[in-house]
Order: C-alpha cells, then structure tokens, then sequence
C-alpha cells in the first residue's frame, strides 16, 4: 500500500496505522472567524484529513468560530474562495459530530437556524464536559 | 510519559514557538518523551534555514536543531501549510522534513499527550 500514500492520507502508510487498531476521540475547537485569518481554513484541512484514520471525530464552535458555519458566506469581494460548503461534505466522511455553544450563539444574535449544517447546541458547562471527555483536542 | 507537540506559530513574532521549545525541553529533563514536534500554519516558519536572528538573540532554528538530534525528536512540517508560505526541501533546515497532516493525527494517536501551542 505504500505506493499508494497520496496526500488523501496525508503522508501516512496505512499498514502499521490499521495494525494498531487505536480509536481515539478527537475533538477540533474552532474559535476563529472563517475570514481574516487562515486558522479555519487550515483546521478544516486537519479535519478532512483525520476522517481517514478511522478515529472518534468531533468539532467544537465557538467563540468567533460559530461564523465557520454561518449560512449565506460570499467572499468575492475579498478575493477569498469561499470554503463553507466544506462543512457540508462533512457528512459523508463519517464526520457527523458538531457541537455548537450555545452562548457564542447568543452573544452574536445567531441562532441554530442560521448555520448551514445539522448541529448539535449545548451550554458551556455542557461543551466543557464534553472536552474533557477527549482523548485528543486541537484548538484552532 | 510520551508528549506530542504541535507548534502553531511562526518565530519571534509570537510567544507560542518559544513556550512549545521550553515545554519539549522540561519534558525531556523530567524523563518524558517527546516522539514528535509537528508544525502547522505559521509554524512551519521554524523550518526555515533562511532565517538570521541578531547575534544576541536565540536562534530558534538551531536551538530545536539541537534538541531534535540530542533527544532523537522527529520534527515534522506539514507540506501544505509550508508550501503556501514558501517554505519547500531547498530552504528546510537540516533535522525537519516535510510531510502531510497525517503525521499529526498519527502523533495524536500514538502519544499520551499531544500539546497545543499557538494563537
């Protein structure tokens, strides 16, 4: 399988990775706004990336981060490809666990209606519960 | 203890290089292991060995240059982050090789630990 390490697995031979057979519960905190700097853009990349691995997946929104996810984004006029509808093709690499807080919501006036994905809304009591039920968590 | 680090910061402009550099190195001092140090957004930036500090500043280079050969340390450079800032295999500093975010996620698998620094 060696020949066959593309950049879908990110440099990575599958054989030993398999062999191992660890699941472990991984959780991306997204905490910035899409635009303005690459943060988001980058994260999403780690995410896509991870669907590969067979690992327990989550993504976290908040703070800023709750607008990766707003519906109706149009970057032309800054010259920024628009790469929201990303969180939409999550789906179908088994990424299906987001986690939105609900006091990020509020403090912007959004609510779960103006995001562009299925999410799942919770307190920040309840978000810090579920950090700390991880194995591993990335903040971007 | 089996520590993997992330550094998300580019040099000098921001703290998180500096404290991901002194953490790895208490780490090691205290008998934990660090397997791998990856670097992501700006934080491919440490790879750099164009880079020329004043004399009497830390050279952030050389000093993970150092650690990664005196304590065996794998450090990684994601290959797209690195690429859309200019940093390729003609100007790597010797101990980083360039590769994919898979070695990331393979870290977050593999260690105890794996320790965020950045924004």
């Amino acid at each position: 399988m060696g020949e066959e390490m593309t950049e879908a697995t990110g440099g990575i031979d599958f054989e030993d990775e398999e062999a191992s057979g660890v699941v472990k519960k991984f959780m991306f905190v997204n905490r910035k706004a899409p635009y303005g700097t690459i943060y988001a853009l980058e994260a999403l990349e780690v995410v896509l990336i991870s669907a590969a691995f067979d690992q327990d997946v989550s993504l976290a929104f908040l703070d800023d981060g709750v607008y990766q996810i707003v519906k109706g984004q149009h970057t032309k006029a800054i010259d920024v490809k628009n790469f929201s509808p990303t969180y939409r093709a999550l789906e179908g690499y088994d990424i299906e666990k987001l986690y939105v807080e609900k006091e990020s919501l509020d403090q912007r006036g959004l609510t779960e209606d103006d995001l562009l994905v299925d999410v799942q809304v919770m307190s920040s009591a309840e978000m810090a519960k579920m950090m700390a039920e991880q194995d591993v968590v990335i903040s971007f | 203890m089996k520590f993997a680090i992330m550094v998300n910061e580019g040099v000098y402009q921001h703290q998180a290089t500096d404290s991901a550099f002194q953490f790895a190195k208490a780490a090691i001092e205290k008998g934990h292991e660090v397997p791998r140090i990856f670097f992501y957004h700006d934080g491919v930036y440490n790879a750099s060995s164009l880079t020329e500090p004043p004399q009497d500043d830390r050279n952030i280079v050389s000093r993970w240059q150092k650690l990664a050969k005196e304590h065996n340390i794998d450090m990684v450079v994601c290959i797209a982050a690195a690429l859309r800032r200019g940093i390729k295999e003609s100007n790597l500093a010797e101990g980083f090789r360039i590769s994919g975010l898979g070695q990331l996620v393979e870290a977050g698998i593999q260690a105890d630990r794996l320790v965020v620094f950045g924004d």
